[in-house]
């Protein structure tokens, strides 16, 4: 055991990056915030319920089709915020530098992260800098700490789901994730995949008014994607999640780059999209609500929350079967024959 | 290129599911349909293609699985050269899943993680194209796959001959489908009906590669896309075949496999290199059912360049079915360390890590 290393699996956000938490760090780190294993922790301070969160941007490239890894740091620590019901209120930005990298792109990013912060309206209210030598980072890594604020009586969290909850998925997935494959691999589709980088702020805001007391769990399936939040989703609250692919939505370029690559959509990382989970008598209002909201007008109801199979998710498929949707092992890898 | 929606209608899934069950109606009794690639396996667990099956029809994954059926021994010299990285200058290149395959030491990811330089890349070129750009290191490509990956390395080969790149190798660890499959008929436990056979292989072989088969053993050869709906169609037409007690070959994949396949590309491959006995994993040597280096390119031979027959190899793990399930005696729950010892975060054989194994396959999508 005692020489084990760090491998490149651990951090893919599947089975192994969990494993490696549980081994290591909750070994250590026990508070019973952070025990939940959601997203952000929701602590009180005094009379306020407060959510902070944080998270570690390393992406390549640094720019890609519709964002770039300082917009992408601003809507991901939003949207983990915005993911317990929260208002996302100011954030920290630390930049770890590696030589070499030139001065105009970190001023790019920068002024991205401004005016996504800006859209958002979230402070930036501290930063750091550290600069490595060449080789010890990969161009700009950007760390970030969010803090919002919620309402008493909010109570949204992965264990709230129940046997009834309809799931609404806000949108089509897999664009970032396809975004990000092709720029790498400098392939080109006809219709070129835009990652969906955004701020889900205002439309969690649009979907909580509606329907203030029917949201039990709200998360936006970054890396590891849907089937990932979902999987945690299911194990967290014990309950069985059935989805229907038919009703899943993509982008036709999307299903394209996946038979292409060989990837399955569910897996593939969004930056802009998120699941709603919702009980079932404003099912419908939610859904409407989340369609009114531009960053939404593609959702559809994908499922819900059965009695059957606790804590695994099941997918009938368009074919008409069913089968297991398992977390993601490793990193998701280009098909090869 | 033309894609989807047509290859995803639920409609045409409902017609083909029927046709499915009329035919195995007909059948006098059950039958085994094995699927050789290991797209096709993906294909068919992610489409829960397997669920909607009659009851006398078992569909059971082939040795089609490029890492899958890479020997042991192979992979502990792969790892070996890893082993040398740091000392001699190397660059490993390769194809995603052969990271993760435990050799009987280690592997490469964790060589990787101890300082080993192993990239991962979807093409040769990328390799000869560091090779190029770095002439200070030696570029070391692993290869491995059937006929549909192979005319790419030869081709990849050629043009390092051409453009005296001296410091690019490649592995010769390929494989050759069609002994294979002679080899699998002619083992007395296997138990098969029909097989459908491979949609990217066959682009480059061509349907008449599977004829002598399907003669020899009077087993239907059914080639197929690797689309939900492509597979349902070859499934369906293998079951019409056997239920009228057909064994002929049968292409509902003609939009890209031809009769006589990509002539050109396989010309390639002969130019380069030259059939030889090779070892798959699980199934020991099979004749004629590897790529060796011919003469003329033997400069490119990573083998002999860095003495790799002298490493000392290991066997197969204790225990690991990887042979069995390849061959389609076993599925892979009744190997005893599915799931328990052996599962894709953790595993113990070829079959497990590989993204289009059967293990892994089982593993990811059976409820
Ligand atoms: S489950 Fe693991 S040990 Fe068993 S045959 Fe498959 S790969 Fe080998």
């Amino acid at each position: 055991m005692t020489d084990e290393r760090i491998l490149i699996s651990h951090g893919s956000g599947g089975k192994k990056s969990q494993e490696l938490t549980e081994r290591t760090f909750l070994k250590y780190f026990t508070d019973p915030a952070l025990l939940l294993m959601n997203d952000q922790a929701v602590i009180n301070i005094d009379t306020k319920k407060i959510a902070i969160s944080t998270d570690t941007y390393t992406i390549d490239p640094i720019f890609f089709p519709g964002g770039n890894i300082g917009s992408l740091s601003v809507h991901g620590t939003v949207n983990d915020i915005s993911m317990s019901g929260a208002t996302p209120i100011a954030m920290s930005a630390g930049f770890i530098l590696e030589e070499g990298l030139m001065l105009s792109e970190l001023e790019r990013i920068a002024e991205s992260m401004a005016v996504a912060a800006a859209e958002a309206s979230v402070r930036i209210v501290t930063a750091d800098t550290k600069v490595v030598a060449r080789g010890s980072a990969d161009r700009i890594f950007i760390n970030t700490t969010g803090i919002g604020i919620l309402s008493e009586k909010t109570n949204i969290c992965g264990q709230g789901a129940k046997v009834g909850d309809r799931i609404i998925l806000s949108g089509t997935i897999g664009d970032h994730g396809i975004a990000i494959a092709s720029s790498r691999e400098g392939i080109e589709f006809s219709t070129p995949v835009i990652s969906d980088s955004a701020s889900l702020n205002y439309l969690v805001q649009t979907l909580l008014e509606a329907v203030p007391e029917g949201v039990h769990v709200m998360r936006d399936p970054t890396r590891g994607g849907l089937a990932t939040v979902l999987n945690e989703i299911a194990s967290q609250s014990s309950v069985g999640i059935l989805i229907r692919e038919a009703k899943i939505p993509l982008k036709k370029a999307v299903i394209g780059a996946c038979e292409l690559f060989g990837y399955d959509p569910l897996y593939l990382a969004n930056e802009g999209k998120m699941v709603a989970l919702v009980r079932e008598p404003d099912a419908e209002k939610a859904l409407e609500a989340i369609k009114s909201h531009p960053l939404g007008r593609d959702a559809m109801i994908i499922g819900e929350v059965v009695d059957d199979h606790p804590s695994k998710v099941v997918l009938r498929t368009l074919m008409g079967g069913r089968r297991l949707v398992d977390r993601l092992t490793g990193d998701m890898l280009p098909r090869i024959c | 290129m033309k894609y989807l929606s047509e290859f995803r209608d639920p409609e045409a899934a409902k017609a083909l599911h029927q046709q499915i069950k009329k035919a195995a109606a007909k059948l006098p009794g059950p039958v085994k349909i094995m699927e050789i690639c290991g797209s096709h396996t993906v294909s068919i667990f992610r489409a829960g293609i397997k669920s909607l099956l009659p009851s006398n029809v078992t569909l059971v994954s082939g040795p089609g699985c490029p890492v899958c059926v890479t020997a042991t021994e192979d992979m502990d010299r792969m790892i070996a050269l890893s082993g040398m990285a740091v000392e001699k200058n190397i660059t490993i290149a390769t194809f995603g899943d052969m990271v993760r395959v435990p050799g009987s030491f280690t592997s490469l990811e964790k060589e990787r993680a101890a300082g080993a330089d192993v990239r991962i890349t979807a093409t040769p070129l990328d390799a000869l194209r560091w090779a190029g750009e770095n002439p200070d290191r030696e570029v070391v490509f692993l290869g491995v796959g059937f006929e549909t990956t192979s005319p790419t390395i030869a081709a990849t080969v050629e043009r390092a001959q051409r453009d005296n790149i001296s410091n690019f190798t490649v592995y010769p660890a390929f494989k050759l489908l069609p002994p294979a499959l002679a080899a699998l008929l002619d083992s007395e436990d296997v138990a098969l009906d029909a097989f459908i056979c491979p949609g990217h292989v066959s682009v480059m072989l061509g349907a008449d590669t599977y004829r002598p088969v399907a003669a020899k053993y009077g087993k239907p050869c059914v080639i197929a896309g690797f689309e939900p709906l492509d597979i349902m169609l070859g499934i369906s037409v293998a079951l019409g075949l056997l239920a009228n007690k057909q064994h002929e070959v049968y292409n509902t994949y003609k939009r890209a496999v031809t009769d006589e396949g990509n002539r050109a590309a396989m010309d390639l491959l002969m130019k380069i290199f030259k059939p030889v006995d090779t070892p798959w994993r699980g199934l020991g040597y099979i004749p004629d059912s590897g790529l060796d280096f011919r003469e003329e390119y033997s400069e490119f031979n990573a083998i002999t360049r860095y003495g790799l027959t002298e490493v000392e190899t290991g066997s197969d793990p204790p225990g690991c079915a990887c042979g069995e399930v390849l061959r389609g005696v076993i599925d892979p729950p009744q190997c005893h360390l599915f799931g328990n010892e052996c599962s894709p975060q953790s595993p113990m054989g070829s079959c497990m890590v590989s993204s289009e194994g059967s293990c892994a396959a089982w593993y990811r999508y059976s409820e």
